[in-house]
């Protein structure tokens, strides 16, 4: 059986120190265990959400060999230097970090695309977020899927985390097993991505409860399965730069409530109108 | 009416399935047993319990259930009778076929995984002895397990 590693506790002489950590910006890790529910769309529109709120946001995408937070958010052409260049210490920080020209405040640490997992040295990439937390006020961290050494390197920086989860039993059982591994640290919190109303009313998805009776997290935010979002990494323009998007919206609301403010969470859109009524009738 | 009219030309709805499947999967992935081990350990517990006091195997349940993130064991064990005993006669277990599986079952190796069934877990047995249980000689040892001294 696959005994995964333990996520290491704090660093031996790391200072407890309530003044110093007063100052320090939050260290987000956003996970799932399965692949493809949204992790890096979701740490694109939280980070940008957070940005366009006046917030010093730093993105780091942990995905080492697959780089993909860069192009969901439209940054792709101007990734010079990665990760692992800065924790081999070949470029300063500053070289390295993509400022968003769209919200000054969101910048972003790309991943290595031609490098692999394994040699990211987990302590290093504590000390770095540990270096982003003095200059920014959030440090979100995309992790890659899966629970080996790149979700460790992801989480090792974190004190709190994002769990994406999808309707799916595949993804709810991954989503488990991550929550098992975080233990009772980093303070999980949920968002239920890609709900179709619809389909839960006529007892074809798992609902958001369906989905929560089980993990028993508190619950950050519900994503409707919209087509904005398509389009949205199609252009490189994450969701929450649309003020009319439904999802933005609703990725916005994640943000205020992330932020601390006191918002409810909105029901995600049923998405069908006369004409899907009509089709499911045949469908399936 | 579209929802009315649906109902006659789809079977029901597959979410129920799903829930039930995700139940059952995540109670052997928290406990790190396989599903044929949870079911040896039910028939072994039923069988320790027979030796004390007579059960209606037939109507045995022993099930599991997640309750915040930690899994209760749930035993409901029809007693029919009790069994007699005196103090200086030592219980003699029956043997009792219950026609279980013969199985090899592994010691479960329970890690650190944090919502594995711990060996404290509490555990909530529904069976009602009598107060005038005769057992106290087989009281179990102090708990680190030392003998009489």
């Amino acid at each position: 059986m696959l005994q995964p590693q333990e996520i290491p506790q704090e660093a031996p002489g790391a200072e407890p120190q309530a003044a110093k950590a007063a100052i320090r910006g939050r260290a987000i890790v956003v996970t799932s265990g399965k692949g493809g529910v949204g992790k890096t769309t979701t740490t694109a529109n939280v980070g940008a959400a957070l940005a366009q709120r006046g917030a010093k946001v730093a993105l780091i995408d942990a995905d080492v060999g697959l780089r993909n937070l860069d192009i969901v958010l439209g940054l792709e052409n101007r990734v010079r230097y990665h990760l692992l260049d800065v924790l081999e210490s070949k470029v300063p920080l500053d070289d390295a970090l993509v400022t968003d020209k769209r919200v000054a405040t969101l910048s972003l640490l790309p991943a290595a695309q031609s490098r692999e997992k394994d040699e990211v040295d987990t302590e290093l990439m504590r000390a770095l977020v540990e270096q982003l937390r003095e200059r920014f006020d959030y440090v979100i961290v995309d992790s890659p899927a899966g629970i080996e050494k790149g979700f460790i390197n992801a989480v090792v920086g974190a004190q709190e985390a994002i769990i994406v989860c999808t309707p799916e039993v595949s993804s709810v059982r991954d989503a488990d097993r991550v929550v098992g591994l975080l233990g009772n640290r980093f303070s999980p919190q949920l968002i239920v991505n890609r709900v179709r109303p619809g389909l839960v009313k006529r007892g074809k998805m798992l609902s958001v409860d369906d989905v929560n009776g089980i993990l028993r997290l508190p619950l950050l935010g519900v994503l409707g399965d919209e087509a904005d979002v398509i389009v949205s990494t199609n252009r490189g323009e994450p969701v929450v730069f649309d003020p009319n998007s439904r999802t933005g919206n609703a990725y916005r609301t994640i943000a205020a409530r992330i932020a601390g403010d006191d918002v409810p969470i909105p029901a995600p859109p049923a998405e069908e109108g006369f004409m899907g009524k009509l089709g499911a009738l045949f469908r399936i | 009416m579209f929802d009315f009219l649906s109902r006659f030309f789809k079977p029901q709805g597959s979410s129920e399935t799903a829930k039930e499947r995700l139940r059952l999967v995540l109670l052997s992935d928290h406990l790190q047993l396989a599903p044929d081990v949870v079911e040896a350990l039910k028939y072994d517990l039923i069988a320790v319990i027979s030796k004390y006091v007579e059960v209606d195997v037939e109507s045995c349940e022993v099930t599991f259930e997640q309750q915040d993130r930690t899994v209760l064991m749930l035993a409901n064990i029809p007693i029919v009778s009790m069994k007699v005993r005196t103090l200086d006669q030592p219980a003699e277990p029956e043997p009792i076929v219950l026609g279980e599986p013969e199985l090899e079952v592994q010691p479960a190796t329970v890690t650190s995984h944090a919502h594995a069934a711990a060996p404290r877990r509490r555990r909530r047995r529904r069976k009602r002895l009598g107060a005038g249980s005769d057992n106290k000689q087989h009281a179990v040892t102090g708990p680190l397990g030392e003998s009489s001294n």
